[in-house]
């Protein structure tokens, strides 16, 4: 049977957290009263002109210089031409022919491997309003409403070069992109709520092959799951075309998340034409290299900086690391916990395991985490100092989740101390070995498991406080 | 002499004397309207209450003692694709015809502030796309010279509302020659300002990149006092220029000793009506006797000018009237059974012909496979233009054509398009490269009026207002009233 290599290129459009629109000064808060953050411009008024927000400019050059690109003095916009009703102007105001960054690249890491994917372009745009229909769809509805508080809203495109061969390394590099879009300030990155999208152009050719193959373009990716899905989806479907000999059509698919499949929407001859031209309402952007360079030298640390620092500054594993810094607001959670802790790596087995496992459980992030950074530490902490054995940190942390309170707090509250006091471990030794004798003589005898029963049974009448290490010198202390 | 036969600058005086009230002045031209408008069809929308409140409040101040800007409580005429809040703008379009803006365009906050009047919205081509004023949803405007004759376009209402005394000031705006043309038609003063003089924002987009508002009135010294209250650099349109504004006034004196006026020989060749030629060959030497040089120049690219017009024109026209779509404001038709088909219907039923033809013009040079051979090339024909004149500039200080070459022709609609469009060769070619170009009245071809063209360097609408003014002072053309003779057989 004949091997397939897939290609993939990812198209993200992230929407930018500027305070006003691209192109008039309305807010771009998400939600509110429909129509209610619109004006003349983003209305597209007979007569209303856009003028360029200097915001977006600098969010793009930001961008661009995270992601490794050439940032082009000389930009321009363009007019994407298309009808219909969330687009107020019947056309987008876009950059065609000379984007504001080109050639930049991202390092996506997979099992150790390392591999550059490079990025084509960064364009910025308007994003459209949204359509709400009554019924299933804009042509099955009797009516359908717009609200154009998104219109205007500003959005970069980044557009990938072909490089990645796996709906994994998709997946590594938009996780790459988005923590750079999150570490950058300029996207809040919300794939549920639309704030990052992402289409993916998929082709597959048979190994050896030096022409890709025809592609199929994906939309409607909301999540990590659904890119994965439909990659993976959309290249058995491919090869199934081909091995039943029939031919890829270049086509817009959507993905169909409920079916899991990917539907098509439009063949290349249905395609728009979008009759690009020169915006003529606004200028050629002409921006100065001191304002790039300003931009640069106010680049805040990215991520893969960070995951060095992490490995050198506290001795973190590079898989620790990595996966710390790939979200801002963790890594920003690890740097505030660990100015407390006496043990980051002890930081890090926590983030990595149970408070991960809790947040995957409630499906919420780690910006929504109610235990504080401070009081995670402090849990590290008596962990480390022996105050509390593993078992009864978890169950410390188990209280912490309800309430957020200091762990030293809770230790006392809960009566969980570890016992060390020798008197007192002492007196559970007497005891237990005087109601064991039959272990004794085992112990005597050279069966070692027997010192494990006896100190699960002193543990256990010490409510698991007492101090496992001390227990078991001491018990071995009287028993010789 | 008829309050309403006044210029704006003379009528200041006599407001601020007490001579005459701006509640008089107004009401004066509300009587001239109701006299003459029959015949002349200038406006589409008249807005008398607010005008006299408006007029109220001028002469309240004027009372109080208060100086006010020369425009105070003179009333004007706006045309019909300027953004009028409140107040109803059409673009002369059915697809308009009951649009109420919900913002001034930034002309009108300007004129506002300086508390002038306005009378109400000029009558126009369906979106600016014409030059005789016949393409109206509303009805042709009549040239007030002779009711059978075109007033020219696409500002014909605002240019006749002058010519007929129907407003002392009007805007209009100019995309290929829609101010210079209709002035020159009517006897007027129109100039087109240097490309960014004057904010674009609320002027209905016809062609972004060609578009520019200006003045239509009855002389030189009207016009530069309109300017000084619309010029300048406005946040809302990114193409407008961040330039010191001069007073204009001050460019009004009569000398042109020395002044270096090109005359392009392409402009005086073929086309142009014999009568129409002897009558700037007058004013030409009419110059040379108040001491002005004149050198012959060439502008080779000129016969290239209309065909590259009209596929950068209709393109960008194609994009701008694509908002018309019947959702969000304007017509829209109510049999449609799904969202596509209401678009497709509302324009097709809103739109005129003459618009329609030029969204499809438009809509196939930008296709792909027809981009570079047409529009690509268009734009390049255009830089082409635009040096011509850079180098023409380089032997003289202003440029002297006929602004049409022809008068006024009769309104039935004999003329096809292809003609009509020809007719703008002498003016397009300023629009292309962005410059400043005025029409003054200078003579005369069987009873209609002949206007020449001063066209500048960029930003130096002083030169050619001082070149204008001097001419001006010099003849008596511009004192001529136009006689309202010929029928309106509407």
């Amino acid at each position: 049977m004949t091997k397939y290599i897939t290609v993939i290129g990812l198209e993200v459009h992230a929407e930018l957290k500027t305070k006003s629109k691209a192109f008039c000064s309305c807010s771009t808060e998400f939600g509110g009263t429909p129509n209610t953050h619109v004006c003349p411009v983003c209305l597209g008024m007979p007569g209303a002109l856009p003028s360029l927000n200097k915001q977006v400019v600098e969010f793009a050059i930001r961008v661009g210089l995270a992601l490794n690109c050439e940032i082009k003095p000389y930009n321009k916009f363009d007019r994407k031409n298309y009808f219909y009703p969330d687009l107020s102007k019947n056309y987008q105001i876009s950059q065609f022919d000379k984007p504001i960054c080109e050639h930049g690249h991202i390092d996506i890491n997979l099992d150790g491997v390392e591999k550059r994917i490079g990025i084509t372009r960064i364009h910025m745009e308007e994003d459209a309003g949204k359509l709400n229909h009554s019924g299933a769809s804009i042509s099955t509805s009797d009516s359908s409403s717009v609200d154009y508080n998104r219109a205007g809203v500003p959005l970069i495109e980044i557009v990938s070069e072909p490089d990645m061969r796996s709906a994994e390394e998709a997946r590594a590099y938009l996780e790459n992109l988005k923590a750079i879009l999150e570490y950058t300030d300029v996207c809040d990155c919300k794939m549920q709520e639309g704030s990052l999208r992402c289409d993916a152009n998929i082709s597959i050719m048979p190994e050896g092959a030096t022409e890709f193959g025809t592609r199929a373009e994906i939309k409607n990716l909301n999540s990590f799951r659904a890119l994965v899905r439909a990659i993976e989806y959309e290249v058995e479907r491919q090869k199934e075309v081909i091995e039943k000999g029939g031919k890829v059509v270049q086509e817009t698919r959507t993905w169909d998340d409920a079916n899991g499949k990917t539907l098509s929407m439009r063949s290349k001859e249905e395609a728009h034409d979008y009759r690009y031209f020169a915006e003529p309402d606004l200028v050629p952007v002409d921006l100065d290299e001191a304002w790039i360079e300003r931009v640069r030298a106010e680049l805040p640390e990215l991520p893969a900086q960070r995951q060095a620092r992490l490995m050198e500054q506290f001795g973190l594993p590079k898989y620790d690391a990595s996966i710390i810094v790939a979200s801002k607001a963790m890594a920003e959670y690890f740097d505030e916990a660990v100015k407390n802790a006496q043990d980051a790596k002890g930081v890090s087995n926590w983030l990595l395991g149970d408070v991960s496992a809790y947040l995957n459980n409630e499906g919420i992030s780690i910006s929504e985490f109610k235990v504080s950074p401070a009081h995670l530490a402090e849990l590290v902490n008596l962990t480390k100092e022996g105050v509390l054995s593993s078992k009864l940190a978890k169950k410390v942390f188990a209280e912490m989740l309800k309430e957020d309170k200091a762990p030293k707090a809770l230790v006392k509250e809960l009566g969980l101390e570890q016992v060390s006091d020798e008197g007192a471990i002492m007196k559970l030794v007497e005891e237990t070995i005087a109601e064991n004798p039959q272990s004794v003589i085992d112990f005597k005898a050279g069966k070692d498991r027997a010192i494990g029963f006896l100190v699960g049974q002193i543990m256990k009448k010490s409510k698991g406080k007492a101090n496992p290490g001390m227990v078991q010198k001491m018990l071995k202390e009287k028993m010789q | 002499m008829k309050l309403y036969e006044l210029t704006a600058h003379e009528l200041h005086d006599k407001l601020v004397n007490k001579e005459l009230s701006s509640v008089e002045l107004t009401n004066a031209l509300y009587a001239r309207i109701d006299e003459v408008e029959a015949k002349v069809n200038a406006y589409v929308t008249l807005d008398k209450e607010n005008a006299l409140l408006q007029a109220a409040k001028v002469d309240a101040k004027i009372a109080a003692g208060e100086k006010l800007p020369v425009l105070a409580g003179i009333p004007g005429g706006i045309k019909d694709n300027i953004s009028t809040l409140g107040l109803r703008t059409t673009c002369s379009s059915k697809m308009l015809s009951n649009f109420i803006p919900v913002y001034d365009a930034h002309v009108i906050e300007k004129l506002r502030a300086d508390e002038t009047i306005f009378l109400g919205k000029t009558n126009m081509d369906e979106f600016a796309m014409g030059s005789a004023t016949t393409s109206s949803y509303f009805g042709a405007t009549h040239n007030p010279w002779n009711l059978d004759c075109v007033p020219g376009g696409s500002s014909g209402g605002s240019a006749a509302a002058i010519a007929a005394g129907e407003a002392i000031w009007t805007l209009g705006s100019d995309t290929g020659g829609s101010i210079r043309q209709p002035a020159s038609y009517n006897g007027c003063v129109g100039i087109k300002p240097t490309y960014g003089r004057v904010s674009r924002y609320g002027c209905v987009a016809f062609a972004s990149s060609l578009d520019q508002i200006g003045p239509i009135t009855k002389d030189v010294t009207d016009a530069a006092i309109v300017l000084n209250t619309i010029c300048g650099k406005d946040e809302h349109d990114a193409t407008s220029l961040n330039v010191e504004v001069p007073d204009f006034t001050k460019a009004l004196v009569q000398d042109v000793k020395g002044l270096r006026i090109g005359l392009p020989k392409e402009y005086f060749g073929e086309g142009i009506d014999p009568k129409v030629k002897a009558e700037i060959e007058k004013a030409v030497k009419k110059y040379q006797e108040l001491g002005a040089e004149i050198v012959e120049i060439s502008l080779p690219h000129t016969e290239y000018a209309v065909v590259t017009y009209y596929i950068i024109a209709p393109a960008e026209a194609s994009a701008n009237l694509a908002r018309f779509d019947g959702v969000r404001y304007g017509y829209r038709n109510m049999e449609a059974k799904s969202a596509p088909e209401m678009v497709t219907m509302s324009r097709t039923e809103g739109f005129g012909a003459e618009v329609r033809r030029r969204i499809m013009l438009g809509t196939y040079v930008l296709s792909s496979g027809y981009y570079d051979a047409y529009y690509n090339k268009a734009m390049q024909i255009r830089t082409l233009i635009r040096r011509d004149f850079e180098e023409a500039f380089q032997k003289c200080d202003v440029i002297l054509t006929p602004t049409s070459p022809v008068v006024a022709y009769p309104i039935d609609g004999k003329m096809d398009p292809l003609q009509i469009y020809m007719l703008d060769v002498t003016t397009i070619p300023v629009n292309m490269a962005g410059l400043p170009g005025i029409s003054i009245p200078c003579g005369f071809v069987d009873g209609m009026p002949v206007g020449m063209q001063l066209i500048g360097k960029i930003l130096d609408e002083e030169t050619i207002l001082r070149a204008a003014y001097t001419f001006e002072q010099a003849t008596e053309y511009h004192k001529v009233f136009a006689p309202l003779g010929g029928n309106n057989n509407d």
